[in-house]
């Protein structure tokens, strides 16, 4: 079973779920990132999503061991989507399953905030008016080494 | 001979996904620079890198063989 997949197709929500089913979780606790339409009044008509596939999958799983190893018990599965997404798709699923409620939300929120710093995936917003890849619109993180820091890691 | 990858703004200025080059024995920092130069690259103080699909820093030395992504700021989830 692949607990960390970069999908072209549409994301079966109740897969991602079924693969942290275990005996000895008391929760499962389920993310879904959608496609939202409207950012600061600015109105998205669609977005692609384009990953670095192969390192994509090899972040995923970092993360995933990550939480393996911070929450005793945990099981991990994420699956995120490339391609064009319209607005209200689901463009990342996370299923995390804990012996105790407290830990399948916290592991969860960590998983998402580390996807958007070191997995290797980028949207393209496209407007009425344009279209830009995001990331870092502001410009205010650099990378002086060429690779984030341990400070960017923990944030 | 090496496989250097883009994504996202950087395809779109470079034109193409890959490259092939020949970077062995320069440092990451070396081969950001020759290719910024070459294709007017913008932003490239924001861009990570890549040697074999692991983070890699602008003083690591590249092999004959390795493949390098360049990683603009990730906007996944």
């Amino acid at each position: 079973m692949k607990m960390y997949e970069i999908s072209k197709e549409p994301i079966n929500i109740q897969a991602v779920i079924d693969k942290v089913v275990q005996r000895e979780a008391g929760a499962i606790t389920t993310f879904i990132g959608t496609v939202r339409e409207l950012t600061h009044g600015k109105k998205t008509l669609f977005l692609i999503y384009e990953a670095y596939e192969a390192m994509a999958v090899k972040k995923l799983e970092q993360i995933g061991s990550e939480i393996e190893d911070r929450w005793e018990g945990s099981r991990v599965a994420i699956t995120h989507r490339v391609g064009r997404l319209d607005i209200t798709d689901v463009a990342v699923v996370i299923a995390v399953s804990t012996p105790h409620r407290a830990d399948a939300y916290e592991a969860n929120r960590y998983a998402i905030e580390r996807i958007k710093e070191i997995v290797p995936i980028w949207k393209k917003e496209h407007w009425e008016d344009g279209e830009a890849w995001m990331g870092n619109q502001l410009e205010t993180v650099a990378y002086p080494s060429g690779k984030p820091e341990e400070s960017d890691l923990n944030e | 001979m090496n496989k250097v990858l883009f994504f996202a703004h950087l395809r779109d200025a470079v034109g193409e996904e890959y490259l092939k080059v020949d970077a062995s024995g320069k440092t990451v920092a070396e081969l950001k620079a020759d290719l910024a130069a070459q294709y007017d690259l913008p932003r490239m103080d924001t861009v990570m890198t890549a040697i074999n699909e692991e983070f890699a820093s602008n003083d690591e030395v590249i092999r004959d063989g390795d493949e390098i992504a360049f990683i603009p700021p990730v906007s996944g989830g």
